[in-house]
């Protein structure tokens, strides 16, 4: 919906007042690595190596494009992901590393 | 911090859009409305969104608008408003009739 108000510019994330369609009130179930995700959001927060401001702040630096294409979990994973990266508790380079033996781990266990 | 404003107060959300993390919905930059409630003085979240942790807070209002002023098409009832917290450093002093 077009508001009144400067010129209607707006972020992303920042959707009051827009058409929304209706709301799906099914209680989701949620797959094991969400929860994971959700764990480690509380970890971070429990450690002081992030304020929930800081992950909305990268959350919403995910941009148009990816804010949308991803899902809720998604999204909180490449935004603590980016956050940490930031604040230099791991590398690029060991992120990545990190990655492939988890593949490698999942594979060898037959896990899709 | 002390409340520069109060309740009943008309005030204007600044029109500032700069990059990164704003906290006042684009639907209120730049729109008057009346202050609806002091809610206390809390730690400024675009300060804490990048990381700069300190002790200095920042008093949040309740600011209370008009629906029908916000949205140019909006069908609903004149007296509908819209409650919107926003933080002192984004409210200016504004023309109007207190309420």
């Amino acid at each position: 919906m077009d508001c009144v108000g400067i010129n209607g510019v707006r972020r992303v994330h920042d959707m009051g007042g827009l058409d929304a369609g209706p709301i799906d009130r099914e209680e989701p179930e949620h797959a094991r690595w969400e929860k994971r995700i959700d764990a480690i959001r509380a970890l971070c927060s429990k450690r002081k190596l992030m304020r929930t401001d800081e992950l909305r702040r990268t959350t919403e630096d995910l941009g148009p494009g990816l804010y949308d294409a991803l899902s809720y979990h998604e999204r909180r994973c490449a935004a603590i992901t980016n956050m940490l990266l930031q604040k230099s508790l791991f590398t690029v380079d060991e992120l990545g590393r990190k990655m492939a033996e988890v593949e490698r781990r999942w594979a060898k266990a037959g896990k899709p | 911090m002390t409340a520069r404003f109060r309740i009943g107060d008309v005030v204007r959300i600044r029109r500032a859009f700069p990059p990164g993390h704003v906290r006042t919905p684009y639907f209120t930059r730049g729109m008057s409305g009346v202050v609806d409630s002091v809610v206390g003085s809390f730690h400024n979240p675009e300060d804490l969104a990048y990381g700069r942790y300190n002790d200095a807070t920042l008093p949040l209002y309740r600011v209370r608008f008009k629906q029908a002023d916000l949205w140019p098409d909006y069908d609903g009832p004149a007296r509908d408003t819209t409650i919107v917290d926003i933080y002192e450093n984004w409210l200016e002093p504004a023309e109007g009739e207190q309420q």
